[in-house]
């Protein structure tokens, strides 16, 4: 379903504050795989995840998503493969919009916009039924501007706008990282969910070890720029927070800097 | 006493014509979130085009219909400075803005001024007939804003919306925001041109300076039209209708300060003040918040 191969990206080059944030990144997910991505700081999780969606152009390699090489094409045209959840909530909605509105965008994503009118009474009936699997009462609030919703609710929806159209691939950028501990595992609830039930391929970025070791089937570390460990499948099931700590000390030769980690 | 009222029938119909522009100021400035300068440009080319046109023997409608295309290509050229070249938006407007003043003297064959007489021409509106022009202006903004009403309710329409409110959210749903941001300045500088070539049959003549300014006046109706408005103007079709009304208060304030004996070139300086005081009201409205949450942290500290 997915194919990297060895992407480099740097930003800044050749100026003072040069980065490398990824030096030749190889990953390979095949239909229905779920990992979960950790690393300190700086490790390259975003600019990975950043590089698939197209947000900016890889220097080297290549990346392949269900058999197409989306490597050059532009953010907006890989976006029909792609669903994604933004570290901040705000990002992944459109403010002044309603509910529905909002919807009504996700409902046509990577497909043209005319002139049609946008949403249909029987969208709107979709709609309601996809928002009463959030549970939190949002069908009721088809026309509530996404401005007036909290945090935890818009990340939600977001989620919901995401895997309305099934994408081919699924992207969480830390996205419960912004919210408060019972939102945050609502919201991680139901990623699995719909993960789960769809068959959806998917990587998410987390901070939280014991997160990363129980949700997916695969787990990959990273450190400057580099995938520096890889497990799944049983090897995956029997990790603990201590092991992976004691892998990254081993692997990176450096302690894991991390307080939101280890408090985790 | 009725003196002072007399002249406020042709601040009305004036009003209305500068309330079109705004309608054009707020897809780009409310719905895209860009200030368009390329506006002060549109205006007089829209104004030329249709004097050019119609004294040339064409008739009215087509003028007009040609005034809007106009219009529509001034936006097109900031659309491309700003998306293709990467030029910020308000510089790509003045650009564009720059240009027009030497392609609406090309249009007036070199002449600052270019009179067009209702009496030879048959035109739509005209300040000799008042009540007419309002009439006429009231039917050019209830078609417009059906059409805009329409076309924002279209899956383009949300995909502009989304594009002028979120840019990551939009290109994350496949929305490709450049072509969008042109169309939007497409489409806003086609009504100001329009606009424009209402104006020019309206005062009788199209001039090289008839849009001096015009994005200031654009911007004090939209927002004098929220200020008032907002609470009770809901729907996206009453915003519209709000930024007209703002037009036409505007017109019929500037029109009793003149009364009173102002100096009409003390005008521009008193609606750039007034434009910038109702754009920093939120932004003070922000810090006065933050300030007393600011308080009240040190309170509970």
């Amino acid at each position: 379903m997915l194919k990297v191969t060895n992407i480099h990206k740097t930003f800044n080059k050749g100026t003072v504050n040069e980065k490398q944030a990824l030096r030749g990144v190889d990953l390979t997910l095949n239909e229905g795989d779920f990992v979960t991505i950790i690393g300190g700081n700086g490790a390259g999780k975003s600019t990975l995840l950043n590089s698939i969606c197209g947000v900016f152009r890889v220097d080297r390699g290549s990346i392949v998503i269900d058999g197409t090489d989306v490597t050059r094409l532009p953010e907006h045209k890989r976006a029909k493969y792609l669903g994604r959840v933004f570290q901040d909530p705000m990002m992944g909605t459109a403010a002044d919009m309603w509910i529905e509105e909002n919807m009504s965008i996700a409902y046509r994503r990577g497909k043209s916009h005319g002139l049609k009118w946008a949403i249909t009474n029987k969208e709107r009936k979709i709609y309601k039924e996809m928002l009463s699997h959030l549970g939190l009462g949002l069908e009721y609030r088809l026309s509530t501007k996404v401005g007036l919703l909290s945090g935890g609710q818009r990340q939600a929806l977001t989620l919901l706008m995401a895997v309305m159209q099934k994408p081919k691939l699924l992207l969480l950028d830390e996205h419960t990282a912004a919210l408060d501990p019972k939102t945050a595992s609502t919201v991680l609830e139901l990623s699995d969910k719909f993960i789960r039930e769809e068959g959806l391929t998917a990587m998410m970025i987390t901070h939280n070890m014991k997160d990363a070791i129980t949700h997916g089937n695969k787990l990959i570390m990273m450190h400057e720029g580099r995938i520096i460990y890889s497990a799944e499948g049983d090897e995956k099931k029997s990790l603990t927070v201590d092991d992976l700590l004691k892998k990254f000390a081993d692997i990176s030769g450096e302690e894991f800097a991390n307080d939101r980690a280890l408090l985790n | 006493m009725l003196s002072i009222f007399a002249p406020m029938p042709g601040a009305i119909a004036q009003g209305i014509i500068w309330g079109i522009m705004a309608m054009g100021v707020y897809i780009t400035f409310r719905i895209l979130d860009v200030a368009d300068l390329t506006v002060d440009g549109t205006m007089a080319t829209g104004g030329a085009t249709l004097v050019v046109c119609v004294t040339g023997g064409m008739n009215v409608w087509l003028a007009l219909i040609i005034a809007f295309i106009a219009g529509c290509l001034a936006g097109l050229i900031t659309g491309i400075f700003h998306t293709k070249f990467g030029i910020p938006a308000i510089l790509a407007g003045i650009l564009t803005q720059f240009i027009l003043y030497s392609v609406n003297l090309r249009i007036m064959s070199q002449k600052a001024n270019l009179p067009l007489s209702v009496e030879k021409y048959d035109l739509m509106i005209s300040l000799r007939n008042i009540p007419g022009a309002i009439l006429t202006g009231a039917i050019f903004v209830v078609v417009i804003i059906a059409v805009m009403y329409w076309f924002f309710g279209t899956e383009l329409g949300h995909s502009l919306r989304a594009t002028g409110c979120n840019q990551n959210m939009a290109r994350a749903n496949g929305i490709n925001t450049e072509t969008n941001k042109i169309i939007g300045l497409v489409l806003s500088n086609g009504l100001v041109a329009l606009a424009g070539a209402l104006l020019s049959q309206y005062q009788g003549f199209a001039d090289i300076n008839m849009g001096r300014g015009a994005i200031v006046i654009g911007l004090a109706a939209v927002i004098i039209g929220e200020v008032l408005l907002s609470r009770i103007f809901k729907n996206f079709a009453l915003k519209l209708l709000a930024a007209v009304i703002g037009g036409i208060i505007y017109y019929m304030v500037i029109t009793l300060i003149l009364q009173a004996g102002l100096d009409a070139n003390d005008l521009k300086m008193l609606s750039a003040l007034v434009v910038a005081v109702f754009l920093g009201v939120p932004y003070w409205k922000r810090k006065i918040a933050q300030r007393r949450t600011d308080k009240e942290a040190a309170q509970d500290a």
